[in-house]
């Protein structure tokens, strides 16, 4: 006989998968948009948001009926924690997924312009510490998440090559400034998806290890 | 990835598992000792040499499923288990560093020396006074004075003086079920006892008798060394500063009941405290 609280708690995890699925075609969209300078794109992720948004608080019920109800303790109360994370970091990345589409749609309506070589693959590398976050979700796999920790910084050393670019640009090119502002604040925004996908990577390690690895480096 | 159960299923095939005991645990100072203790019932081995430190005025809680043998341990402190015909013990208790089953220990004098509540509240059919300053009478204690302090003090720290001051003439019997256990845990303080063994103590209780016992325990915590046995896992991570988990006469993880409610070190126990087995 499977308990009342195994079942809420598959319940739980099959809604942050379908938040998790969400986000990362937000992200998928929203990067293909940048590339393809695509507005029509960009303006269907800038909506798809608010489903985004909708299911994030129907997590979050859903984990505070659970506490109250079940008083989940150990493994439970850790993934139940951990769920209530996770979804806040997923829903900020769906918000992030909807600002690259907005300055998506600004440099679609402005002059063509090149993009930096680097922003392409740190959007891959992005997406795909996206992918690998969740995917440790599903199958509770630290060594997974701590991998995504590792991949952060190689994310963050492009974000700082391509700010670096966008001032030479500015500099060269004062002419182009609104357009380089723009690349530069998509590339943060792509950065700080990496960084949700840490936090997330962090939360799987806690909910199976119960240790707290945030604000630690070399876990 | 074994299975979570994987100890316990060693455990019921007889094998010897060693206990996981929390390093936290080992750095308090204690106030009993269980070492290498073994209890027999006629041939069947009840306890298989457990080896635990009671914590100085801490409360610690033995968990565990039915006949996985926390009462038996319980009882076997302030040897109630010798009134049964066919035990047989190897190992042995101390409690402040004196053997308890040192054949010269007076098992009267060790029983003074502990109190003991019950399941069922067992007030004697006497006034709720006499009830708390029973074990000073037998001691030969006279002194209204002295009585009545000790009277007062108990029903203070058992959260019941406010409730009762005004009849404390009245017999025990017509009390609450509640005020009665609350009453029994008074007459134990009373005496001062080194350690107060609870067996079940809310068992029989409503949920706000249960309830104000539950906060009684809490408060004792600091002031006195309390081992409760409880089958309500959450009265254990609700009261307890430390928590044992029992199974089938062994003792499997004892450590703080907050890392065992949170991360225990076993997935044996985080399979037991969450439900996914017992």
């Amino acid at each position: 006989m499977t308990r009342h609280i195994e079942r809420q708690i598959e319940q739980l995890k099959e809604k942050i998968l379908r938040v998790g699925t969400l986000v990362e075609e937000a992200i998928s969209k929203s990067i293909t948009a940048l590339i393809n300078r695509d507005s029509h794109l960009a303006q269907r992720v800038m909506a798809s948001d608010e489903e985004i948004d909708r299911m994030e608080v129907e997590v979050e019920e859903e984990c505070l009926k659970i506490l109250a109800l079940y008083q989940p303790v150990a493994a439970d109360l850790r993934f139940v924690v951990a769920a209530l994370k996770i979804n806040n970091d997923l829903e900020r990345m769906g918000d992030l997924a909807k600002n690259i589409a907005k300055r998506v749609a600004q440099l679609a309506a402005g002059e063509p312009c090149e993009l930096p070589p680097e922003i392409r693959l740190m959007a891959m590398q992005a997406q795909e510490m996206v992918k690998q976050c969740l995917d440790a979700v599903i199958n509770a796999d630290p060594s997974l998440a701590r991998q995504v920790r590792e991949e952060d910084d190689a994310v963050d050393a492009a974000r700082q090559k391509i700010r670096k670019k966008v001032l030479q640009g500015i500099k060269e090119h004062p002419e182009n400034v609104e357009t380089l502002l723009r690349i530069n604040s998509v590339s943060k925004h792509i950065e700080r998806i990496a960084d949700m996908a840490t936090n997330v990577a962090e939360d799987v390690i806690y909910m199976v290890e119960g240790d707290i690895v945030r604000h630690r480096t070399g876990d | 990835m074994n299975n979570p159960a994987d100890r316990l299923v060693a455990v019921a095939a007889g094998k010897e598992v060693p206990s996981e005991v929390h390093q936290q645990v080992l750095d308090e100072r204690p106030v009993l000792e269980i070492d290498r203790f073994s209890l027999w019932y006629g041939t069947k081995q009840a306890l298989h040499s457990i080896t635990m430190p009671i914590s100085h005025n801490k409360v610690t809680a033995l968990v565990g499923p039915s006949g996985c043998g926390k009462s038996t341990l319980l009882r076997s402190v302030n040897r109630l288990n010798d009134l049964v015909p066919s035990v047989r013990i190897t190992g042995d208790m101390r409690l402040n560093g004196d053997s308890i089953y040192d054949p010269s220990m007076d098992v009267i004098d060790l029983r003074k020396r502990m109190g003991m509540v019950f399941q069922k509240p067992n007030p004697f059919p006497m006034s709720i006074y006499e009830n708390v300053v029973y074990s000073l009478r037998i001691d030969g204690e006279n002194s209204r004075g002295v009585l009545d302090e000790v009277c007062e003090l108990s029903l203070r720290g058992a959260a019941l003086w406010d409730e009762v001051k005004d009849r404390l003439a009245d017999s025990a019997v017509g009390l609450s079920g509640g005020q009665q256990q609350r009453l029994c845990i008074a007459r134990a303080i009373a005496a001062e006892p080194e350690v107060l063994l609870l067996d079940e103590p809310c068992s029989a209780l409503d949920p706000i008798a249960t309830g104000k016992v539950e906060d009684l325990i809490q408060e004792l915590r600091g002031r006195y060394s309390v081992l409760i046995v409880t089958h309500n896992m959450q009265q254990a991570s609700r009261t307890s500063d430390y928590t044992a988990f029992m199974y089938l006469g062994r003792l499997i993880e004892y450590g703080p009941t907050t890392e065992i409610f949170t991360k225990p070190i076993l997935r044996e126990t985080e399979a037991y405290v969450t439900g996914r087995f017992g």
